[in-house]
């Protein structure tokens, strides 16, 4: 198939619906809103639904509805409209409904800035919202993964029974590269897969009633539902753990970053690997669930020496890969906050600095 | 190969859409691409560019912090982005809106009046693809007139096919321009 | 033997967790009743609010939402969205629809959202224990207004019915009392013609229920009947407010 050119936010539209998403509810924000802008002209060509909401907050209760039928919805924000969405968030993980969420992410906190930021990590990995729950996270890194994410998504949330969240950037969505779409499809809702899906019909002998509910009162009832989500996490982390590993053979060092950052990182490590210098880059695709195992065993790979952490956050990332080294490599973190995308030529003189002080 | 190129002027000069030629030129040429806008406030009547990155590898980072070639066309472009430029690199000026001469003398830099060229032809908004031209004619290792003519098929697309003849004239004639 | 009386199949057999003398169980069965009566026991969804009703999806005998609180129009909305054919009601009290939910509400009544909406109003949060609800009437004690509402502070109560009506959006908006039998018997009128009237395509429709809440009132069930008759009917009187199917 020939690659066409894309703006990410486009990109990212269309991918959703060629994987069969026909509901999208959201709201304008910058730097995501050619996505809802790309949805009302789409979606009416292809007989789908969209609505503008009157709040993020509506947005994903729209959402909430709309997906606890088996349908494909997907709802896309940046950082202050996903922290509205968080109550809602909360709910349909409770309630145990698949759906795709974009958070599109700029700097913060508060109304923050509108270029790329990855401040809300520990938001979309640790909870974000009321209560013992997860997000399956994706960070993609190009225009091209951001589309194959999409396919991958759904396929997540259907199976598992819960909403997924794709954290990119505004970088992601704002840039251009060659891709490959996947296939149009229609979602068909397979009511033997999806016994849990609202219908509109009533009781019988062959059919029970659906409820969508997150409210469990008595202690045994909130027990039984928080372990059922527990184990689906255990799950969850077993199977769908997503990282790239790039040049790690006989590195130094070992990068950690994810999303546009890895990029940079890259882009530093090429510079070096042609003076001879290899760093190697592991780069979580899944942040949550996180590649703990990956980045202990890079870390910890005979030769390397120590670890370097980049983020453009204050160090949010840093926890996790703290964790997974597990005190046995040295770790060393470059940050900048929202906005401030460090350059190349930064990570390439810090990563130079630290082999001097081997 | 590897070339990180801006595209830099006021909002409404066309910068951004000269970019995406390259873009696209540098696709259907085979290569990797990257264009990366910059976007938000100063897209109200400030300064628009654009980064745009070809590739024999994969692109990694899509920011350019020293770039190849910078095509400035206003004053306040040249004078954010002239020192991006690497030794050695490419700085094209539109000379018909800057009267100032660049402060670099390590690199080649090429001054055209592209809004006089533009009129000339009779084409005044087609300033951006002579300046495109000049540029064009320093990297035709890179891609070719011939894609980039194609390139500019595909981003006109049918709707806009009627602007086509005029921007191959402003091309080949920002192309001559340097050549002479 | 000749059945005198059969229990609507809307409603499952799970025994009301409400108060004695609460209106709530009137309500559920007026709406079942007319779900049933215009033969749509196989083709309707409900969406239960926060508050006293929030185990609604426990008696309503149908596909069953619980939203978060004040959010059940913008689920309703989604669900249309998806469903369109079928009968999306929300069952929402006053403090999930008249403050929390005032977004949703009146967004999804300005989209002329095809949802109806059964709304009780018994001027008080009685889940979380007789609180000052934005439906409230001027002077009445709360245990959030324990001096009276005070107008200067708290401003006047809203009447919902009456700022609905005037969103073009709106198809039908109508409020009732479950004081009497006879306000009963127009209640489930109102009812019935909200759901026909979605059935038909013709927009928002919302049904407001004036109903009592006798243990935050501190009242006798049948006090709690004067009370609403005598003071929460005058300030909130009764009738259409919209019917364009009328006009």
């Amino acid at each position: 198939m020939a690659l066409t050119l894309m703006k990410g936010s486009e990109a990212i539209a269309e991918a959703a619906i060629r994987v069969g998403c026909r509901y999208f509810f959201g709201y304008p924000i910058t730097p995501q809103t050619e996505i809802p802008e790309y949805m009302s002209a789409r979606m009416p060509q292809i007989g789908g639904t969209f609505l503008q909401a009157e709040s993020e907050i509506g947005a994903i209760n729209m959402v909430y509805g709309a997906a606890g039928t088996g349908a494909r919805v997907l709802t896309s924000s940046s950082s202050p409209g996903v922290s509205l969405k968080q109550e809602g968030i909360s709910y349909i993980a409770a309630s145990e409904v698949p759906c795709v969420i974009m958070n599109v992410m700029r700097g913060g906190p508060g109304l923050g800035s509108i270029q790329a930021g990855q401040a809300d990590y520990s938001q979309s990995t640790k909870g974000g919202g009321h209560g013992d729950y997860k997000l399956v996270v994706y960070a993609p890194s190009s225009v091209q993964e951001s589309i194959d994410l999409m396919t991958i998504a759904f396929d997540v949330a259907e199976k598992y029974r819960t909403p997924v969240l794709i954290a990119a950037d505004g970088m992601i969505c704002q840039m251009m590269e060659p891709v490959e779409l996947p296939e149009m499809i229609e979602h068909k809702i397979d009511y033997k897969k999806m016994p849990w899906a609202i219908t509109g019909e009533h009781e019988s002998d062959t059919h029970k009633r659906a409820i969508i509910n997150s409210l469990y009162i008595t202690v045994e009832e909130l027990d039984e539902l928080n372990e059922r989500l527990q184990a689906n996490y255990r799950k969850i982390e077993e199977n769908e753990v997503r990282y790239e590993a790039y040049n790690l053979e006989n590195a130094e060092i070992v990068v950690t970053a994810f999303g546009t950052v890895a990029r940079i990182c890259k882009s530093a490590i090429d510079d070096l690997k042609e003076e001879g210098i290899n760093i190697g880059l592991l780069r979580p695709i899944t942040l949550w669930p996180f590649p703990y195992e990956a980045v202990h065993k890079a870390a910890t790979q005979p030769g390397v020496k120590a670890v370097l952490d980049v983020e453009l956050n204050a160090g949010q990332m840093l926890e996790d890969v703290k964790i997974a080294v597990n005190g046995d490599q040295k770790i060393e973190f470059l940050g900048r906050y929202g906005s401030h995308m460090p350059t190349a030529e930064e990570i390439y003189d810090k990563l130079l600095q630290m082999r001097r002080e081997f | 190969m590897k070339e990180q190129c801006i595209f830099a002027g006021f909002g409404g000069q066309g910068m951004l859409l000269i970019g995406k030629f390259l873009a696209q030129a540098g696709m259907m040429a085979g290569k990797h691409v990257s264009w990366l806008p910059s976007y938000g406030p100063e897209m109200r009547g400030g300064t628009a560019n654009c980064s745009v990155v070809i590739s024999d590898r994969p692109v990694a980072s899509p920011l350019i912090s020293m770039a190849d070639a910078v095509i400035a066309m206003n004053l306040p472009s040249m004078l954010k982005f002239q020192s991006l430029v690497k030794p050695g690199g490419l700085l094209v000026v539109n000379s018909s809106l800057i009267d100032d001469k660049s402060n670099r003398d390590d690199c080649e830099v090429i001054y055209i009046p592209a809004n006089k060229i533009a009129e000339e032809i009779g084409n005044p908004k087609g300033a951006n693809v002579v300046i495109f031209g000049a540029y064009l004619a320093k990297k035709l290792n890179i891609v070719t007139a011939e894609q980039a003519i194609e390139a500019i098929r595909e981003e006109l697309g049918e709707k806009k096919a009627r602007f086509l003849e005029g921007n191959i004239k402003a091309l080949h004639k920002g192309i001559e321009y340097v050549n002479a | 033997m000749a059945v005198v009386f059969e229990k609507t199949k809307m409603l499952t057999d799970a025994p009301y967790h409400y108060c004695p003398g609460c209106n709530h169980g009137i309500a559920h069965r007026l709406v079942a009743e007319s779900i049933e009566d215009l033969g749509l026991t196989n083709n309707v969804v409900g969406v239960a609010p926060v508050g006293c009703s929030v185990f609604a999806y426990n008696y309503f005998n149908c596909d069953m939402y619980e939203a978060p609180h004040g959010r059940a129009p913008a689920v309703a909305t989604g669900l249309k969205r998806v469903l369109p054919e079928s009968l999306i009601f929300t069952y929402q009290g006053d403090g999930d629809l008249a403050s929390i939910g005032t977004n949703e509400v009146v967004h999804a009544a300005h989209r002329g959202e095809n949802i109806s909406v059964i709304f009780i109003n018994n001027a008080i949060y009685g889940m979380t224990g007789g609180q000052m609800a934005p439906t409230t009437l001027v002077g009445q004690k709360t245990t959030t207004s324990p001096y009276g509402r005070d107008e200067a502070t708290c401003g006047a109560p809203i009447k919902v019915c009456e700022m609905l009506a005037q969103i073009p959006g709106t198809y039908y908006a109508e409020r009732v009392a479950m004081n009497t039998n006879a306000n009963i018997m127009k209640a489930k009128k109102a009812i019935t013609k909200a759901f026909k009237y979605q059935m038909e395509g013709r927009g928002f429709t919302i049904v407001e229920l004036l109903s009592t809440c006798p243990t935050n009132w501190g009242l006798s069930p049948v006090e709690s009947l004067k009370w609403l008759e005598e003071n929460m009917i005058p300030y909130y009187p009764l009738g259409v407010y919209k019917d364009k199917g009328a006009e």
